[in-house]
């Protein structure tokens, strides 16, 4: 086994905040939970016992360490760099989303809490959690929004074989904002017997850093990886950000390796001049949403503003707090692709490397493509392909016309 | 603009709650939601309330994402935000009222619309239109001591919520930092109108009484005269929101008229304590 796949134990008492953001803005019903959950959380996370079980769960179930592969044909296309994909839609239920539903499943375990709930955009991480439901045996409730339930079919089939049931959500945007929004209600009815598994880097504390350190494991993996391949490390890695999990995963190990370059890539929807995208961390400003204080695509009044990407799971006003804390820092860099050059990018992915990515990846590796050049002979350009691309292939047909 | 109101020692929470103990009752405290039924009511809404004999009102500054609250308040506020209620409007109703009547209010919000607003602007301009007090679902005690310490600098009373979930070492740690009054959500889960009051209810109550100087208001689920008179046999004050804001959307202001009138006759205590 990897010695990458063990976190790195710390007992380290953590503030909830990321610079000035993150914090615990929530309902006084829920703080109790959110104090019981830091306190297991703390233990779990000094007791080997727990990462040697997540660990051989990781190794046996999910197939980890997944791949980094060197992706040649990409790479001329990128104008010549050395590319390569570190391959999360290789993992069982087939995106980054799993890492963490296992994660927190144990976490409920040693809670004593039988019952799961969750919020989906994609589906992804909805059908990692009743994945991780299904193999403990716990009951799980997955809230999505209409609109998302609509344009991601499969996932929501793929979730009730395996035995959840998925409550669609009318309200707002009738998208992840709005599955949150209700999964937060659902918890604070059910707060005694139900743990709240969070699918992203938001929300209050401990999620942003406990969903980070479950992701971690890409960013380490990846950066033995390239040291064993290349002998150094990466120039830059690349991810999407909606909420920022496979993002934050992917940068954690290296934010301290600062001749590694961070670049989140966000939706930019129709443009980020419209008012028609997701790109929170380009156009938001602070604000509070989900229990936490991040950006935020928000209106004069503090209305959250609705957000829109051709990415469900990417389809987010807001945005995790330690991205939040990076971006104002200048540590990453933040840009953004729109669904045009996303969905242009996914055919590519596909003809050039036979691989077809999530919508979500596909924003990075469009990034890439248009970005790369300026990395030709100065190291190892890493993008994380989080997820893959079946779930989309019916969306992207009927909107393309077919294939 | 003055603040003459805060000042006045008539126009405070702590008045009308000792006004209501002298009376031998509990505070009578509806929610109604800015701008709902209508903007153009608003004005009649609050009127209303007052003539009707409400103690104190909460009023609730609409947020997009209000995640405490049931699908009443969710539809209230969104109907409220789309017809171009904010802030800014709120205040501003909220003044005009305060010129007619002196019951005093709490702004009932979220964190997001303060935070957008300004907090100081917000307390400033809260406090000048006219309000008592503010609660805000989404700042529990102790998430964030400056923002906090702005709140309990300022004349504006912040009211501080209390859940079933509450440990009882926290219970005494909001209690002490409890102004106005403190709020006990009755129930986990979110605002909404319940048909059955839970059993315990009176006994969870009484154990906050026990260590807090500040009267409590009991809310959440509350929707009936009947079920108010129960409440009011434990609590210092009754919190009727969801049903209200109901009422208001179905019949107007005159079909909610006979539901505060009928609330209020029930926040009479018995001499025996069982409900009237």
């Amino acid at each position: 086994m990897s010695s990458s796949a063990i976190a790195p134990p710390t007992a380290e008492v953590h503030s909830g905040r990321f610079g000035i953001y993150g914090g615990r803005f929530v309902p006084e019903t829920l703080v109790t939970a959110l104090d019981e959950l830091v306190a297991v959380y703390a233990a779990a996370s000094v007791d080997e016992s727990f990462w040697a079980e997540l660990n051989e769960l990781w190794r046996t179930y999910v197939g980890r360490p997944t791949p980094l592969y060197r992706a040649r044909r990409l790479g001329e296309a990128a104008g010549g760099a050395e590319v390569y994909l570190k391959r999360e839609d290789l993992n069982h239920t087939g995106a980054h989303k799993i890492n963490n539903a296992l994660g927190q499943v144990l976490l409920a375990r040693r809670m004593g809490k039988e019952r799961i709930i969750a919020e989906t955009g994609a589906g992804q991480h909805g059908v990692a959690t009743a994945t991780a439901c299904a193999l403990f045996g716990l009951g799980c409730v997955v809230y999505m929004g209409e609109e998302d339930i609509r344009r991601q079919a499969l996932n929501v089939y793929r979730m009730r074989l395996l035995g959840a049931e998925v409550r669609p959500v009318s309200s707002g945007t009738r998208t992840l904002k709005d599955a949150t929004n209700e999964a937060i209600r659902d918890w604070v009815t059910n707060v005694r017997d139900t743990h709240y598994i969070i699918g992203s880097v938001v929300g209050p504390d401990p999620f942003p850093r406990m969903v980070r350190d479950f992701q971690s494991v890409i960013g380490r993996e990846t950066r033995e990886q390239t040291l064993a391949e290349t002998g150094r490390l990466p120039a830059v890695v690349i991810a999407c950000v909606g909420g920022g999990s496979n993002a934050m995963g992917m940068f954690h190990p290296f934010v301290r390796d600062t001749e590694v370059a961070l670049v989140g890539v966000e939706a930019a929807g129709d443009g980020v001049d419209t008012d028609r995208h997701a790109a929170t961390l380009t156009a938001g400003r602070p604000g509070v949403l989900h229990g936490c204080l991040s950006y935020l695509l928000q209106d004069e009044a503090g209305q959250v503003a609705p957000a829109h990407s051709v990415s469900a799971g990417l389809d987010y006003p807001g945005v995790g707090p330690e991205h939040s804390a990076l971006k104002d820092s200048g540590r990453a860099t933040y840009v953004s692709v729109t669904d045009a050059e996303a969905l242009e990018a996914f055919g590519k992915l596909a003809r050039l490397e036979g691989i077809i990515p999530a919508l979500e990846s596909a924003h990075a590796i469009a990034h890439l493509l248009r970005d790369g050049a300026r990395w030709v002979g100065r190291g190892p350009v890493v993008v994380c392909l989080s997820g893959r691309g079946d779930k989309d292939v019916a969306q992207v047909a009927e909107m393309t016309g077919g294939a | 603009m003055s603040a003459t109101t805060s000042s006045d020692p008539a126009l405070t929470l702590a008045h009308a709650f000792a006004r209501c103990r002298e009376e031998g009752r509990a505070a009578l405290i509806p929610y109604v939601t800015a701008g709902h039924p209508s903007p153009e009511v608003m004005p009649e809404v609050l009127r209303m309330l007052a003539d009707e004999g409400a103690d104190v009102i909460e009023l609730g500054i609409p947020f997009s994402d209000p995640l405490a609250d049931g699908p009443t308040i969710q539809r209230s506020s969104y109907e409220a935000i789309e017809r171009g209620v904010d802030m800014r409007w709120t205040l501003d109703v909220l003044a005009t009222f305060r010129a007619e009547r002196d019951t005093p209010v709490v702004l009932f919000t979220y964190l997001n619309p303060i935070l957008r607003y300004g907090v100081d602007a917000f307390l400033r301009d809260a406090a000048a239109a006219g309000a008592q007090g503010v609660l805000v679902t989404d700042l529990p005690v102790g998430a964030d001591p400056e923002l906090e310490g702005a709140f309990a600098a300022s004349p504006l009373d912040l009211i501080r919520l209390i859940a079933p979930t509450t440990l009882p070492e926290r219970v005494r740690e909001i209690a002490a930092a409890g102004r106005g009054f403190l709020y006990y959500v009755s129930r986990t889960g979110v605002t909404g109108a319940r048909q059955e009051l839970k059993d315990g209810l009176a006994r969870e109550v009484e154990e906050v009484r026990a260590v807090t100087p500040v009267p409590v208001a009991v809310g959440f689920g509350i929707s009936t005269p009947a079920q108010a008179a129960v409440v009011a046999q434990v609590a210092d004050g009754v919190v009727v929101g969801s049903a209200l804001v109901d009422r208001l959307g179905r019949e107007g202001v005159e079909g909610a008229r006979a539901l505060v009138s009928g609330l209020r006759q029930a926040t009479r205590r018995t001499a025996d304590g069982s409900a009237a």
